[in-house]
């Protein structure tokens, strides 16, 4: 017991050594957002804040609450305040449990710049610009597309629920899509997905699933739809892109992936606000990065990025 | 059945026929310090300095300005009042899994009744609160009545609770996941501060105008109060560490939970001690439910998600077996500051965020271990 906690503490006091304060004169910025740093969908932001990190030579922490926890993440972007930052990059998936920390920092004199979602209040908080695409017009688009392939009846399957933007989608689906369609509420487990999907499915009529992110949602929806032999008759298309997704795509399985190009919401903040520290430009409105709908013509050419983290 | 305040001094936590105590030589007189070093929360306290002077050697010193230990006693309040209503059913020799979903679901409840409902504030949280003890009632019914392990349960009720707020949030909102508005619906008043907000504005402010606390460039004092959750934490902290070392019910609980069938022999009520327990838990979250929604302005279905998890964990970083009968609620006071010490002295840190949960864990199990190692040799035991 005494030499395991000698061994232990002996660990702690390397972990320290290691976290020695690196260069603290460096223009320092904080990203916070509500993506778990274990969701693919997040680590492709990461990668964005990472690379514009690198290629402006600035300090980033990127910092996320463990779960979808408005009330831990609110907390977070406090105490990001509390260390004077030369730049705050939120995301703002619930505004009023957000808005008031939000608003401190730019009592505070930081600069912030909200990004993935929350355009329609993040110039009300006094965020600089967005950087994102607008959940509503994408769905929209996507249902128009799929209603064009011929859909009818769609399922929506909602994998982040209590996140107003995945709501969004799943309205703005239901709005460009006309026909009728059902949410499916799912935790983000993929083998829960796969089986409520092929539940569903056994609803003869359902002939498009819309999945709300590749990896999370799309994955396992697409092996629910196999699984239950309908790949050649159910058109499934999702939001954001993954590797696998991408090769369904490209293989005719899949219809189309709607892509965010959320590398962008990582490095254009990060950017923007080093450059903003800098020499005090800022860009005049918000930066729409997507939506851009990959289809079987250009699914080969992103399969590759996509593998890399980037789109 | 009467207790002196002989044994509850010398920290004994089962109740002693009072007739056979006077000279027993059983009864040996113990030193302060030694007695001190007893109490189940020492090993807390050693951790919570612990874990101190880590983020002492590693964050960013504006962690422990004025301003830093705000950001982190806000989220240790919220679990802390779980963890210490957590901690008194854990020493009577249960568990409540559902107090996470608790917290989702009263705070649907309390939006829908303001939103929905119309209701004044007061109304609301009266009725959250009844709803709310009486959903504990029924818990701990089930757990006394079917002698199933509580563990099992509350567990049921995590599930079922998580469910019917999606259901409800979705019944109220017409579609959404997420219930806006509460804040501004709930008006301004009296009850208003005491369950959202800031407490002592006035002396921050003037702290402020003194020059004695840091100040934003714009002149308003970087802390413009102490978040009211804070204060209800402490004062919960200190009424269940009366309750628990000072009254009858608290004796009550310690027996219940070390071994109810002797504790129902000697003529406690066991059931009723284990179910107020359980109306506790339910109440607890109840309240972290309407200080968190006052506060957002908004519920969703997500709210208290993994909180019965953490509150437990912070409970037995305050020296509460798992097994019941032993514990304290003041442990489970510094139990939920040193998780939240953790939770956001990390992003004072330069650590990459990636390891955070790695932290977490490792810090966590450190702690106990430190805990455990500092209680073995404080009691002697082997």
């Amino acid at each position: 017991m005494k030499r395991f906690l000698a061994g232990m503490i002996a660990a702690a006091a390397i972990a320290v050594a290691g976290a020695a304060p690196s260069a603290a004169q460096q223009t320092r910025i904080i990203v916070v957002s509500h993506g778990q740093a274990a969701d693919p969908f997040w680590s492709v932001v990461k990668n964005g804040v990472a690379k514009a990190a690198a290629d402006l030579k600035v300090a980033v922490d990127y910092r996320a609450p463990e779960t979808f926890d408005m009330v831990a993440m609110s907390q977070l972007i406090d105490a990001a305040v509390n260390q004077k930052p030369a730049g705050l990059v939120v995301s703002i998936p619930d505004a009023s449990a957000l808005g008031p920390s939000i608003q401190k920092a730019v009592a505070a004199g930081i600069p912030v710049i909200s990004m993935n979602s929350g355009s329609d209040v993040s110039k009300k908080l006094g965020a600089l610009l967005h950087v994102g695409q607008d959940e509503f017009d994408a769905g929209k688009a996507a249902g128009e597309k799929l209603a064009s392939m011929g859909g009818k009846v769609g399922v929506c399957v909602n994998h982040e629920v209590g996140n107003v933007a995945l709501d969004l989608r799943c309205k703005g689906f239901a709005e460009g899509f006309k026909g009728k369609v059902t949410t499916l509420p799912v935790s983000n487990d993929p083998s829960e997905i796969r089986s409520k999907v092929k539940a569903a499915l056994s609803d003869a009529s359902v002939d498009t699933v819309m999945a709300l992110s590749a990896s999370l949602g799309g994955e396992p929806t697409l092996a629910g739809v196999k699984e239950a032999g309908k790949i050649a008759t159910v058109r499934v298309a999702t939001f954001d892109l993954s590797a696998n997704f991408l090769k369904a795509i490209a293989a005719g399985e899949a219809a189309f992936g709607i892509d965010q190009q959320q590398f962008l919401q990582g490095y254009l903040p990060v950017a923007f606000l080093a450059l903003n520290a800098e020499y005090g430009l800022v860009p005049g409105g918000n930066v729409p990065s997507g939506p851009n709908l990959v289809t079987k013509e250009k699914a080969a050419q992103v399969v590759d990025l996509s593998a890399k983290g980037i789109r | 059945m009467t207790t002196s305040t002989a044994d509850l001094a010398a920290g004994a936590s089962r109740p002693i026929d009072p007739a056979a105590e006077a000279r027993d030589e059983r009864l040996r007189r113990v030193s302060l310090i030694a007695r001190l070093m007893r109490r189940p929360e020492l090993g807390a306290v050693a951790g919570l300095v612990l874990v101190t002077v880590f983020f002492g050697l590693t964050a960013n010193p504006a962690m422990f300005t004025l301003a830093g230990v705000m950001t982190v006693l806000s989220p240790a309040a919220q679990l802390g009042i779980l963890a210490i209503a957590a901690a008194l059913l854990m020493i009577g020799g249960e568990f409540d899994l559902s107090i996470g979903s608790m917290i989702a679901f009263a705070g649907l409840v309390f939006g829908a009744l303001i939103v929905v409902g119309d209701l004044p504030l007061l109304a609301a949280i009266v009725a959250t609160f009844v709803f709310a003890g009486l959903m504990g009632a029924v818990n701990g019914q089930i757990v006394i009545r079917t002698r199933l392990p509580s563990f099992i349960v509350t567990l049921a009720f995590l599930f079922i609770l998580r469910g019917l707020s999606l259901v409800g949030l979705k019944w109220a909102t017409g579609g959404s996941t997420q219930l806006r508005g509460i804040g501004d619906k709930a008006g301004a008043g009296v009850v208003r501060e005491l369950f959202s907000g800031q407490a002592l504005e006035g002396l921050f402010a003037w702290l402020a105008q003194a020059n004695l606390i840091a100040k934003f460039p714009n002149g308003t004092p970087t802390v413009t109060g102490v978040p009211v959750g804070v204060l209800w934490f402490l004062a919960i902290a200190a009424l269940a560490t009366y309750v628990l070392l000072r009254t009858r019910f608290g004796n009550w609980i310690f027996a219940a939970g070390g071994d109810p069938n002797a504790a129902r022999n000697s003529g406690v009520p066991v059931n009723m001690v284990k179910t107020t327990l359980f109306v506790l838990t339910a109440c607890a979250a109840t309240l972290v439910a309407i200080l968190t929604v006052l506060d957002a302005g908004s519920t969703d279905a997500r709210r208290g998600f993994q909180k019965e998890f953490e509150a437990i964990i912070a409970a037995v970083i305050g020296g509460c077996l798992l097994t019941g009968g032993y514990g304290s609620a003041i442990g489970a006071f510094f139990g939920a500051i040193i998780f939240g010490m953790v939770s956001i002295g990390l992003t004072y840190t330069s650590f990459d965020s990636d390891w955070f949960q790695v932290f977490l864990g490792g810090m966590l199990l450190l702690a106990v271990l430190f805990n455990n190692f500092i209680r073995r040799k404080a009691t002697g035991e082997r």
